[in-house]
């Protein structure tokens, strides 16, 4: 009797709630560090980063204007997800060079965080909101909304840890975002996008791309109808080259250089904060 | 009422604020570590009355050596003086500043009006009073910081550059001194080259407060020097207003230096008007949200959108009240609408109102007449512009409103949103459903329904898109000036 063939899993990118191959055809060999498994990721270009921000755009005002309720239960759905899926997370973290603890630890504390932002989709607005006491007969209220769409370059030396600590604020404060994964570390990025496909996260709000991060932080930073991006890294040239395009359109640069995302600190409101925008209203008391 | 009676004389007779009680000095050093210095290469440049072009003043021009004597001070004074201060002492020093801007707040109002021609009326009621109002709201923060970030602590920056223009002068600068030195920072603040005076004389209030030299820094100076201060390699911190193509070149100059910045930058708001709005309340909003110091406001209610219904009411409306606006002498008290602020600005305006006839917008002035020195424009609307006419998409920063007419909600918040800017907007109706269902729609820092134009310190102030990044006003002001362990 011969030995049973495996169907081995195509890597592909996740635009709008699908998982097209890069348009541009291009593909990036990826090998373990024991140099026992190869696959090919796709290598995503400019193109394939514009459709997905329009993608992202789109989806932007069904998200934004889901009930807070509603989008911390979605979150919460991720983690529920992502706890049912451990051991193909496990698999592919040890594939990419972990260890069965620190992959176990890793698949435990994403969750957890997925859950922290579940908790706060609901919250932070509370925490941010203020009647402001003005000096004029005006009923005066600020609180935050979502910035818009946002792109992400997350962080390189962390696979499922790093994306997750990336994605789940920023959605939690409900923008859409266009993400690209590690590029050490793929593997695991590809497969969270499944994780999200069966989250009720509508196709669209999470977009996630593999490339090389030399080729495509310009973009990332550059375009026109992205109204933040946040970079994880500590590369100083990347970081002075994204906050000089985001002045192309005045877009919000938030940085996190150096951050231990198994750290509880790396977690706060804060981080929901870094992509939202503060709007302040007036309405007149009295006739 | 619908034929208008020529003959009506709304002529007041003269008001005039006296002025002779104002002190200016004709020779305006650099304030620098608590002293008036002389610039280092000796250069002064004049600023005049824009209401009659003459000269008021010579004002120190500091160069790249004098911006660095300014950060050295504001360095030194942070180090060893203010960032060690007890809070609560901090907070005593800015609020001294509060009351001796109240107790002088007639001869700064005159002098704002002098400088920059602005209404007399506008700067006493408006500008001078909400000045001391900021340093009083911030004052009180200085000892209460450890309440404002739930789980953090706010730790302070270091020195601040704060680069300010010449629309409301003294409240720029009050807009980003109290907060800078509530948090713990020491500043060097310029004030726009056309209108140093007021802030010269925040100097010497500053002196009269006993502040610890250093802490607060005023220079004087074009582009050149505020390049100097952006560039400075001491500087921790940016805080710009002013046009959203200097803002972005700010940006690209600080990238990768790890320097903070907050920009408050150009906008082109809408004001909408709906056909169950209180009509004439909403005339009087559109009036104040693009006649409003001369239209010199980036927010300003630029882009006046009407429900079709209501167009002609209110745009016949408009017009009649603006033949009643009373444009001249700012130091008149009856005077609605002063000297726009430069002939720089003047010839900008002139230009756009040129394009929009151009473009084929359908012009509407009112019938003041405009004394022949100074810088003046008459009240302009423009009728039959659509999305891209320029002077729709582009900031104008003068009396000039753009009119266009919308038929359902979602089309009204399709057009106001069709802008790169997005800092305020208005929006006028009775039905509150409406208000918060537009209010939440136009993606805009500040909104204003059923009011235009009203600012207070405990208001953040700020806009989103290409109108800027961070706020100013209330808890969120404090925000840019810390960093938060």
């Amino acid at each position: 009797m011969s030995k049973r063939e495996d169907i081995k899993k195509t890597y592909k990118l996740y635009i709008g709630g699908k998982f097209p191959r890069t348009e541009s055809g291009r593909y990036i060999k990826w090998t373990d560090p024991k140099s026992t498994t190869t696959v090919n990721i796709c290598r995503g270009s400019r193109k394939d980063f514009r459709n997905a921000v329009v993608a992202a755009r789109e989806t932007l005002c069904g998200w934004s204007s889901k009930t807070a309720y509603n989008r911390s239960q979605i979150l919460y759905r991720i983690g529920e997800m992502l706890e049912g899926r451990r051991s193909q997370f496990m698999d592919e973290l040890v594939v990419q060079g972990s260890t069965k603890k620190g992959a176990e630890k890793e698949i435990d504390q994403s969750i957890d965080r997925l859950i922290y932002y579940a908790g706060w989709a609901d919250k932070y607005q509370q925490i941010f909101s203020r009647v402001n006491p003005v000096a004029l007969p005006y009923f005066n209220f600020s609180y935050p909304e979502p910035m818009g769409v946002v792109s992400a370059v997350a962080p390189n030396d962390s696979s499922l840890i790093g994306l997750v600590s990336i994605i789940a604020p920023i959605i939690a404060g409900g923008n859409t975002v266009v993400v690209l994964a590690s590029e050490e570390n793929p593997l695991c990025s590809i497969t969270f996008a499944e994780v999200l496909h069966t989250s009720d996260v509508s196709g669209g709000v999470v977009n996630i791309l593999t490339g090389h991060r030399s080729e495509l932080v310009e973009q990332f930073s550059s375009h026109m109808d992205v109204n933040a991006i946040v970079y994880c890294g500590n590369k100083p040239e990347e970081i002075k080259l994204i906050q000089e395009n985001a002045a192309l359109n005045v877009k919000r640069p938030v940085v996190y250089s150096d951050e231990n995302w198994f750290d509880k600190n790396t977690q706060d409101p804060y981080r929901i904060l870094n992509t939202l925008e503060t709007k302040t209203t007036w309405h007149p008391v009295g006739v | 009422m619908k034929t208008k009676n020529k003959k009506t004389d709304w002529s007041y007779s003269p008001a005039l604020e006296s002025t002779d009680h104002v002190r200016i000095s004709t020779k305006n050093d650099l304030f620098i570590n608590g002293k008036f210095i002389p610039p280092k290469k000796g250069n002064y440049f004049e600023t005049i009355n824009p209401a009659n072009e003459k000269k008021l003043a010579d004002v120190a021009e500091a160069d790249q050596t004098d911006v660095d004597k300014a950060v050295k001070a504001a360095r030194t004074a942070y180090e060893n003086v203010w960032s060690k201060m007890d809070s609560s002492e901090r907070g005593k020093y800015i609020y001294r500043i509060a009351r001796l801007i109240q107790e002088r707040a007639r001869e700064f109002s005159i002098i704002e009006t002098m400088d920059g021609g602005k209404p007399i009326r506008e700067s006493r009621d408006i500008d001078i009073p909400l000045v001391s109002a900021h340093f009083f709201y911030y004052a009180g923060w200085a000892d209460k910081l450890d309440y404002a970030f739930p789980g953090k602590k706010a730790k302070s920056i270091g020195v601040a550059a704060q680069i300010i223009p010449w629309n409301f002068p003294l409240l720029m600068a009050a807009w980003k001194i109290a907060p800078a030195l509530a948090t713990g920072n020491t500043v060097v603040l310029k004030p726009a080259e056309t209108t140093p005076l007021t802030v010269m004389k925040l100097a010497e209030i500053i002196q009269e407060a006993d502040l610890p030299p250093g802490v607060v820094n005023i220079i004087n100076g074009d582009g050149k020097t505020g390049q100097a201060m952006v560039d400075h390699l001491d500087v921790n911190k940016i805080a710009f207003t002013g046009s959203t193509d200097v803002g972005k070149m700010i940006m690209k100059s600080v990238a990768g230096t790890g320097k903070k910045y907050t920009l408050e930058l150009g906008g082109k708001a809408a004001n909408i008007i709906f056909e169950d709005a209180a009509i004439d309340q909403a005339v009087e909003g559109i009036v104040n949200g693009i006649f409003f110091n001369q239209g010199h406001v980036c927010c300003a209610g630029s882009r006046l959108f009407v429900q079709e219904s209501v167009a002609e009411t209110v745009i016949s409306k408009l017009k009649d009240r603006m033949e009643t606006l009373i444009v001249g002498d700012p130091l008149d008290k009856n005077t609605d609408i002063g000297a726009i602020n430069s002939k720089m600005q003047l010839d900008k305006i002139k230009m756009y109102v040129d394009i929009g006839q151009k473009e084929g917008g359908s012009i509407h002035q009112s019938s003041c007449s405009l004394p022949e020195k100074g810088y003046w424009h008459a009240p302009t609307i423009f009728s039959d512009v659509s999305q891209s006419h320029r002077i729709v998409q582009e900031e104008i920063f003068g009396p000039v409103l753009a009119i266009q007419t919308f038929r359902t909600v979602d089309e009204v918040i399709t057009k106001a949103n069709n802008t790169p800017y997005g800092l305020s907007g208005g929006v006028w109706t009775d039905k509150g459903a409406k208000i918060f269902q537009v209010s939440k729609a136009i993606r805009s820092g500040v909104l204003w329904a059923n009011t235009f134009n009203k600012f207070d310190p405990t208001s953040p102030f700020g806009g989103y898109k290409e109108s800027g990044m961070g706020r100013e006003g209330g808890l969120e002001g404090l925000m840019p000036y810390v960093n938060l362990v």
